[in-house]
């Protein structure tokens, strides 16, 4: 028998955190997505986590989701990336001002 | 059982279980930290990599060994070489000035934000009472799939039934998603045709090289 829930799901909300961090603070896009990738595993070890704990295999279908989920996320986003860096060369947040007032 | 004493409660974990946990634990902070801090993008990948591996590891623990693999493979095998390449292509794999804070005051501000919503979670989880807690709503992550003792047994066997009854419809939209997202990629990724300047023999010999 593994540990109690309590324990992972306070390790998912400190890697959401951790996430969430690194989103606000850093500039890099290509960082930045990274850091979305981490908050959507952190949702998905708390999904992974209540499916144990309520023996409710639904939980691990929105896993599955949110995987999907993810990989198209980063697929059109990295494209976006692409495209704005072949226009300004740069993939720093703060760089990409045009519609700036 | 009550909610609270569900989330609490100690089932006896032995010692190997523990020390899988800590372990893996350590490896998805590191490897979450060093996403956060690294300068050089590429090595944010690969301690990304690291993160996807520990929390692959206690899926495995939690009786999730199908989505263990499926982790691996879609987010390691798929998502960070995607990730990888890019960075390669772009060409921006070198070292970034991360000390500056360009706008004045944010980053103070999100560590404050984030604490204070860190431990707004962790206070709830532990003093909520209105948890539901209804158990198996869906369908229970071990047992046959139909009544007879023969059918297939076990979390992949009830994960598959259940993505192909109860989120039947969820599972078509995903198809559309993955096709849009495919196609979006793309239109995004392609070059914006300059027909002014480029001759149309010169843009032939590139679409066949």
């Amino acid at each position: 028998m593994s540990l109690a829930g309590g324990w992972y799901l306070g390790l998912a909300a400190i890697l959401f955190s951790i996430g969430a961090i690194g989103l606000l603070v850093r500039r890099n896009v290509l960082i930045m997505f990274m850091c979305i990738e981490l908050m959507l595993n952190a949702a998905n070890l708390t999904f992974v986590t209540f499916a144990r704990m309520l023996n409710d295999i639904g939980g691990q279908v929105l896993v599955f989701f949110v995987l999907v989920v993810a990989a198209a996320e980063v697929v059109v986003g990295l494209g976006i990336v692409v495209a704005i860096f072949r226009r300004r060369s740069t993939t720093v947040a703060d760089d990409m001002n045009s519609l700036k007032g | 059982m009550h909610p609270t004493l569900l989330l609490l409660a100690s089932s006896r974990p032995t010692l190997p279980d523990v020390l899988v946990f800590a372990a893996s634990a350590a490896v998805i902070l590191v490897g979450a930290l060093g996403v956060v801090t690294s300068r050089n993008p590429v090595h944010a990948a690969l301690s990304l990599v690291m993160t996807l591996f520990g929390v692959a590891v206690l899926f495995i623990e939690q009786e999730a060994d199908f989505l263990a693999a499926v982790q691996i493979i879609v987010y390691a095998g798929a998502i960070v070489v995607l990730f990888l390449f890019v960075i390669m292509f772009l060409g921006v794999d070198r070292r970034e000035e991360i000390e500056v804070d360009s706008l004045v005051g944010q980053r103070p501000l999100a560590f404050i934000l984030i604490g204070l919503t860190l431990v707004g979670v962790v206070v709830m989880a532990a003093t909520a009472h209105w948890v539901t807690g209804a158990h198996q709503v869906v369908g229970p992550i071990h047992g046959h799939i139909t009544s007879s003792p023969t059918s297939p047994y076990g979390e992949p066997a009830q994960l598959g039934k259940q993505l192909f009854t109860t989120y039947l419809f969820a599972f078509e939209a995903t198809a559309a998603l993955l096709v849009i997202a495919v196609v979006g990629a793309v239109v995004l990724a392609r070059r914006p045709p300059m027909p002014q300047d480029a001759p149309p023999e010169e843009s032939a010999t590139e679409l066949s090289s």
